[in-house]
């Protein structure tokens, strides 16, 4: 009986998160380009996706974006973090503090204060300056993830490369970096799932130059997704999905899945 | 050596000063001020738009965001810790697929997802058909608060579930073992043992949802149809469309004040709980 309830509760839990997940994908198949009447199986969008102008330049936005800031934000963050480590008590924390605003802040202010800084010094928004606020939100949060892998590394073991002969750099690509790598990739997962899913800071920093897919999905909200947008999802989700399947089945007998 | 590696953070603090303390300053300055903010030597000190802020109209927005903030993170809080219990209590073999089950969604673009409950919810979208279909009377909650709340619950309910999932899932058995060896039946050992062990992921399942829920602007205008504005929206509109810097600034700054104070509120409550119950990790 108990086991019933808990059993019912989770499926309707799940039936309310994968409804509108469910309606995207069925959609996507459907002749009909109206968005609630079912006119019969179909392939188009997916032929249409690739055809797309539109579609095709805001994924190529939101892929270099993402990579771009995933990987500068992953190296400025880890040197940042190493800095940060070595140094007295009270700066360490001046700098954490600061650090921290953009994840505490509200998105919104984010942008706009982002926005505001921009327009002042009369950059003119658009990719670069999309990809800057990527990078702003971004390392914050490598930082986060890194600091806390140094601080429970043992400390001698580099100096220990050192004395056994090993420059500084030698060590600290050989030593530090091996030590502290589970940290830096999670902040860089964190960093490219953060970008990819961004709409807030980007649509108060792109301008109109440069349009990613969040932005362009907004801007169609208002008036109609097109069903090749739906196609996309569908494509994206079922890549994500495979994935987490395969991380899952590998780390069934390891350590906990990295989310 | 350390003095040498310190030097590493230096290009970071440089660039954090730019990217994250000027912005704000900048913020903050043109709260302060009125005139034309594309002549900053035109700028002259004023309050004008703080005292805009108070007018009826406006405070009314912010007391609707806080207001549906605070009840979404309530319906997730109440929705999300029996679901974080029972995948906390599942075999281990399922546990981790469960979590991931409930998390996957989350990668799928949220502005899809919210599209997608507006083809749900529309007043002749596939929910009213289906009910129309079973001779059921409709529901017509879009564009309202309604369908606001429900889109909040439903994008920020993974971020109530994941932290307090994560304290629980760390609870030790042993601790549930003694509580019932020392008498204590199913209640009891919820009440006393894992609900208080569990504040820390409830606090920080709280501030991970009311967070997002209170400056939220696209929900309210996809769901809200601009019904309720909400201070994000109000925001929104100043920066781009009414271009009135000084008192969007403003209502920026009112916005992370008031998350300032709920926060440490929130932190408060979560070391009053921890001096209290022991050391509860």
């Amino acid at each position: 009986m108990k086991k019933a309830v808990k059993r019912i509760y989770m499926g309707i839990i799940f039936l309310f998160l994968y409804a509108p997940i469910i309606v995207l994908i069925v959609f996507s198949f459907n002749k009909s380009k109206s968005r609630g009447q079912w006119g019969g199986f179909t392939l188009d969008w997916y032929v249409d996706l690739f055809k797309d102008r539109q579609i095709r330049e805001a994924l190529y936005f939101t892929l270099l974006v993402a990579v771009l800031s995933t990987l500068i934000s992953t190296i400025v963050g880890t040197i940042a973090a190493l800095g940060i480590n070595n140094m007295g008590k009270f700066s360490r924390s001046v700098i954490l503090n600061i650090n921290n605003l953009p994840v505490l802040n509200p998105d919104i202010v984010t942008g706009v204060a982002l926005m505001t800084l921009f327009i002042s010094v009369k950059i003119e928004l658009g990719f670069v300056t999309m990809l800057i606020a990527h990078i702003v939100f971004s390392i914050p949060y490598v930082i986060l993830a890194v600091l806390p892998k140094l601080r429970q590394m043992n400390k001698h073991i580099a100096e220990a490369a050192m004395d056994l002969g090993a420059t500084p750099s030698y060590a600290l690509r050989k030593v530090i970096i091996p030590e502290i790598a589970p940290g830096i990739i999670s902040g860089a997962l964190m960093a490219f799932t953060l970008s990819i899913d961004d709409f807030v800071i980007s649509f108060f920093t792109a301008g109109t130059s440069a349009t990613n897919l969040s932005i362009l999905i907004y801007s169609m909200a208002k008036r109609g997704v097109k069903p090749t947008i739906n196609a996309l999802s569908t494509l994206m989700f079922t890549v994500v999905l495979i994935l987490m399947l395969i991380i899952n089945k590998k780390s069934e007998k390891g350590e906990e899945i990295l989310l | 050596m350390k003095k040498t590696l310190r030097i590493l953070a230096y290009p970071y603090v440089v660039w954090m000063v730019i990217f994250i303390v000027v912005p704000l300053f900048l913020i903050l300055f043109y709260s302060f001020t009125k005139g034309d903010i594309h002549d900053i030597g035109s700028l002259e000190f004023s309050v004008e738009s703080y005292k805009k802020v108070a007018e009826p109209l406006y405070l009314k927005v912010i007391g609707d965001s806080f207001l549906l903030a605070f009840i979404s993170t309530a319906i997730c809080l109440v929705l999300g810790y029996p679901v974080a219990l029972i995948i906390a209590n599942t075999d281990q073999k399922y546990r981790s697929l469960l979590m991931m089950l409930f998390l996957v969604p989350i990668w799928m673009n949220f502005l899809l997802r919210t599209y997608a409950w507006m083809s749900l919810l529309s007043p002749n979208g596939l929910i009213n058909r289906f009910l129309t279909a079973i001779g059921l009377p409709r529901l017509e909650i879009m564009p309202g608060n309604a369908a606001v709340l429900l889109g909040m619950v439903y994008n920020f309910l993974p971020f109530m579930v994941l932290p307090i999932y994560t304290v629980l899932s760390k609870i030790d058995k042993q601790v549930l073992e003694a509580s019932s060896d020392l008498g204590g039946n199913k209640v009891v050992t919820f009440t006393r043992v894992i609900l208080p062990l569990s504040i820390p992921g409830v606090v920080s399942g709280i501030t991970m949802v009311f967070l997002p829920a209170v400056s939220t602007f696209v929900i309210s205008g996809l769901l809200g149809g601009g019904k309720t504005p909400l201070i994000g929206d109000m925001i929104e509109q100043q920066f781009l469309f009414a271009r009135n810097w000084h008192f969007g600034s403003s209502l920026s700054i009112i916005l992370m004040v008031m998350i300032l104070i709920s926060m440490a509120v929130m932190s408060r409550i979560d070391k009053n709980n921890q001096e209290e119950g022991g050391k509860a990790r």
